[in-house]
């Protein structure tokens, strides 16, 4: 069924959650996973569900907080806010994908031209 | 870096405390899920789908709820915890359905790791741990290589001064004073006298060996000269019984022997110098050698060095052969030096070098059954197994994996272990505070044998090293069984296949060879012992009994001669007294050697004479003894008025006369020419299991011998404690100074000399006889079992007209296929352990076909007889019963 969408890599779900949380502000579980679907436009495979294992990894670290607070319809959910280690090692997790990413683009590239020498 | 090793670990400790905050944790990760659906379900509704379809969208796009709750379980918990927890409530409660099986196991285990406990505890004290002294490794103990007995091992007070003037290679050097008895002095002024065991030590003995006092100080250096101040020192038992453990002891003078002697302080609970020196004996007092008191006596004193750093022992032996032939006897005799050796060895290895062969023997010993217990658990846990195969089909089938399964088998065997360990351990502690009441037992330090880490890491070590052992197996056969084949078999009758059968044959058959060579071992070992008793000692020990005779003849030998005549006369008329007779020194107890007797006439060349074992004794002894003589006993006119005479022993009289019978010529010891008047068989005055030497009786009314002490020899056909009181009694009417001290059986002399053996041959065939009944168990469960198992086979056989006789008969063979088999095994294995235990046998060879013949039909009996029992059942079974059953 989701043969078209990109599976999670390791770590990538604790990226994303760190980056919405610190563009959004605080929010709950089902808002982060909702933002987290709309922005990768459906592209990723993710089971609502496996947010709540990132998040309490993600807080264990002491890179998220949570509080019991009330949604904006009412209810009552968990919110959750990065933290000031939280922010540091998004810096250092998004640089490093970024390099990744670009290291990766450049290897790809070179497929079809057979090669250097 | 430093940041991310504090967040693992900060994480590890919230992962921890999740795991005890299960429920709440639960709860709330229970409500924001809900949360969640309830928003996704709203949202839902907003753009337009009905509510149950906005519940199946939600549901959906949320993905499992239980696999999302586990997700973050794992990862905000520790999973194997939760595991291990599952595993252990699962246990508890298939033991707790299972209770004969648990209670049988663990007791098994409990006897097999409690025994283990207790000689690791043993071995750990004799032969592991270090001697309780500061540095311990750098102590020696200074006698020659081949020292026979005390006095061979001992040196006069001019070699001792030559030695610490001379040595290049000790720190220090100090020593003691060897040939005090038991009760050689007499504590006045507390009610009737009490008698007191003292050691004299040179004064830098407890500074050498880094023995601080509990209380006060050591000697100084002032009080081991002649004419300093008395002084001693108290050992802590001493002090607690006898001062009630008055800390005001120290520095108040106690009377000794008559004389104020001021306590300067009290030796620590931890320093026992029976223990290390003199094993099996009290020590209440300690007092300063003067060692010009003892100048003129010889060889008296036991040699104790303390290496200089960086000096090696085998350093210290070369300079021993090169500076002890310089030393003197007595420097008053030029001519006296040239003839000492010595080769210092480790202390600790002088103190438990000897019992290292037989502890270690013990240590296999005890290794063994907890090999057989091992074998007979996974024995017990297979038959389980088989009972409980399909419990694990149908896991496997539920998704459970083979190490899963694996792993929960051995949970089980570790909570048997563990319990079996915590029983063991209770039952070691039993067995220890027994031991360490064994005061008779001539063990080194097993006064302190106890339970401590070392034997806490052991208990740990071998139980889970058992658990592993003996639940594997079973674990690894159960979990590989075939799934389906146990799944479909409904009936009873052919649950498990043949394999499984052969496995336990095979583990009877190992268990039967083990306890074949427990067995064997442990008969050549009883077979010894029983020899060692059957030893001519020379002597009658029993209906014997000795007293330590309290006089003052203030030196005068005719005085004394006087005393002990009407000592022996009132004694002798005492009901029930057969014979009476006075030693200084009793046989296998302190020995006294001095330079042997010569044949007059003959010339012997420097070091061809052997020195002589030398007892000062009265008329009467040699009878009271119970001593075999040739020629006469000693009267009281063989005093200063007549001729000088003496009674030697058989080896005495055959290096002198070899051929000839001794008894009338006229001998040479020292310068004194003395009269053979009797030859008397030899006594073993040494140990009970070697050979005698020299020995030489001389009578106590002469002034050339002074005797050193007196006990009173009472031979009686009544028990000896009957003529205790009478005795006492006697002996205070004549001296009120008589101190109450002990009336010893001389049997118990003899027994405590040869106490280790008794030791050893008591664990060794407690243990065998453990092995036994752990084998028999083990045949009797497999062959029960397999009766069981085939009564229907059974019943067809005996509708088809098998006789009871014949089933029967059919059982027993097969019991007694594997027992032979097992013994076989074990018999060629301990053809091999007999060799290796044949230094420790006495008057037995290793392949003493007697023990071999005994033990294998002892064996092969008892296999036959647990074969029986479900043989008979088997004979009784009811053919239309069995077949109806099926």
């Amino acid at each position: 069924m989701g043969e078209s969408k990109l599976d999670l890599l390791q770590g990538t779900l604790d990226l994303m959650v760190l980056q919405t949380l610190t563009s959004m502000g605080d929010m709950h579980g089902y808002g982060i996973a909702r933002r987290i679907e709309q922005v990768s436009g459906d592209e990723v495979l993710l089971n609502q569900g496996t947010i709540y294992a990132s998040l309490v990894r993600l807080q264990q670290r002491g890179w998220i907080a949570a509080e019991w607070g009330t949604s904006e319809n009412n209810r009552k959910a968990k919110f959750y806010s990065i933290t000031k280690r939280g922010r540091k090692q998004l810096a250092e997790d998004a640089a490093y994908w970024q390099r990744l990413s670009s290291v990766m683009g450049r290897v790809l590239a070179m497929g079809d031209e057979g090669g250097e020498r | 870096m430093k940041n991310s090793m504090m967040d693992s670990m900060l994480r590890g400790w919230l992962r921890l405390g999740s795991f005890f905050r299960k429920k709440p944790l639960d709860r709330e990760l229970d409500e924001e899920i809900e949360a969640h659906l309830g928003m996704a379900v709203a949202e839902n509704l907003r753009r337009g789908l009905s509510l149950q379809e906005a519940r199946r969208q939600a549901m959906i796009r949320f993905g499992g709820v239980p696999q999302a709750k586990e997700r973050q379980r794992q990862e905000r918990g520790v999973p194997g915890l939760d595991v291990l927890l599952q595993d252990l409530r699962y246990t508890v409660r298939t033991l707790g359905r299972d209770r004969l099986f648990a209670v049988i196991a663990v007791l098994i285990l409990a006897l097999g790791i409690g025994a283990n406990i207790a000689v690791f505890s043993v071995v750990n004290t004799i032969l592991l741990r270090p001697l309780p002294f500061q540095d311990p490794q750098r102590l020696v103990w200074i006698a020659p290589a081949d020292a026979n007995g005390l006095s061979a091992s001992t040196y006069s007070a001019d070699a001792y001064d030559d030695l610490l003037a001379q040595n290049r290679s000790y720190d220090d050097v100090t020593g003691y004073f060897a040939f005090s008895t038991s009760d050689n002095f007499k504590l006045t002024g507390h009610g009737e006298p009490i008698p007191v065991t003292g050691i004299g030590v040179a004064g830098n003995f407890f500074h050498m060996l880094g023995v601080e006092p509990a209380l006060g100080r050591s000697f100084t250096k002032d009080e081991s000269i002649k004419g300093g101040r008395a002084v001693v020192l108290l050992a802590h038992p001493f002090w607690e019984r006898q001062f009630g453990g008055d800390r005001g002891i120290v520095g108040r003078p106690i009377t000794l022997d008559g004389r104020p002697v001021t306590v300067v302080g009290v030796l620590p609970d931890t320093f026992d110098f029976g223990a290390v020196f003199s094993p099996g004996a009290k020590v209440d007092i300690l007092v300063p050698q003067v060692m010009d008191d003892i100048r003129n006596q010889g060889n008296t004193l036991a040699l104790i060095g303390r290496l200089k750093p960086g000096v090696s022992v085998a350093q210290a032996q070369a300079e021993a052969t090169v500076l002890f032939p310089k030393f003197f006897w007595s420097k008053k005799y030029p001519d006296s030096a040239g003839n000492y050796s010595a080769k210092p060895i480790e202390l600790k290895e002088h103190v438990s070098g000897r019992l290292r062969r037989s502890l270690i023997v013990l240590w296999c010993a005890v290794g063994l059954i907890l090999l057989i217990v091992c074998v007979n658990l996974s024995n017990l846990l297979l038959a389980r197994a088989a009972a409980r195969s399909k419990e694990f089909a149908l896991r496997s089938a539920l998704g459970a994996g083979r190490g899963r399964l694996v792993r929960q088998l051995l949970t089980e065997s570790l909570v048997l272990a563990g319990m079996g360990a915590v029983l063991g351990l209770g039952l070691a502690y039993g067995i220890i505070s027994y031991l360490r009441h064994q005061g008779s037992i001539a063990l080194p330090l097993l006064g302190s044998v106890e339970v401590d880490g070392a034997a806490l890491l052991w208990t740990l070590a071998i139980s889970v090293g058992a658990s592993v052992l003996f639940g594997l197996l079973p674990g690894l056969k159960i979990s590989g069984s075939n799934l389906q084949e146990a799944l479909k078999d409904s009936g009873q009758g052919m649950s498990e296949g043949r394999s499984h059968e052969r496995m336990r044959s095979a583990l009877v058959i190992s268990e039967v060879a083990l306890a074949c060579v427990l067995l064997i071992g442990a008969g050549l070992l009883l077979r010894s012992f029983m020899r060692v008793l059957d030893v001519d000692l020379g002597f009658q020990p029993s209906t014997a009994a000795a007293i330590k005779v309290d006089y003052n003849d203030g030196g005068s030998v005719e005085k004394r001669s006087a005393i002990l005549e009407e000592v022996l006369r009132r004694v002798r008329a005492i009901p029930g007294v057969e014979a009476a007779g006075i030693t200084d020194n009793l046989p296998l107890e302190r020995n006294r050697g001095w330079g042997g007797p010569r044949a007059k006439g003959k010339v012997y060349r420097n070091g061809d004479v052997p020195g002589a074992f030398v007892y000062i004794v009265s008329p009467g002894y040699v009878a009271a003894m119970g001593m075999r003589l040739r020629g006469r006993d000693f009267g009281w006119q063989d005093s200063m008025k007549g001729e000088n005479t003496v009674i030697l022993n058989e080896a005495a009289a055959r290096f002198l006369w070899p051929g000839e019978d001794a008894v009338g010529k006229i001998a040479l010891i020292g310068k004194s020419e003395v009269r053979v008047i009797g030859v008397v068989a030899d006594v073993h005055e040494t140990n009970v299991e070697g050979k005698a030497g020299e020995q030489m009786y001389l009578p106590t009314m002469r002034d050339e011998w002074g005797p050193d002490g007196a006990e009173l020899v009472v031979r009686t056909k009544l028990p000896p404690a009957q003529l205790a009181g009478s005795v006492l009694r006697t002996l205070r009417e004549l001296n009120p100074n008589q101190p109450a001290v002990e009336f010893r059986p001389i049997q118990g002399i003899v027994d405590h000399a040869v106490s280790p053996r008794r030791f050893f041959v008591l664990l060794v065939t407690i243990f065998a006889g453990l092995g036994l009944v752990l084998a028999s168990l083990g045949i009797y469960g497999v062959i029960s079992y397999s009766v069981t198992r085939r009564t229907q086979e059974i019943g067809i056989r005996m509708a088809l007209g098998a006789t009871p006789g014949r089933v029967q008969l059919g059982v027993i063979s097969t019991t007694l296929r594997m027992a032979l088999v097992g013994i076989a095994v074990g018999a060629v294995a301990s053809m091999v352990v007999a060799r290796l235990i044949a230094s420790m046998l006495f008057g037995t060879a290793p392949t003493d076909p007697m023990t071999f013949a005994v033990m294998i039909l002892l064996l092969g009996g008892v296999a036959v007889l647990a074969g029986y029992v479900p043989a008979r059942r088997a004979s009784q079974i009811n053919p239309m019963v069995a077949l109806r059953n099926n």
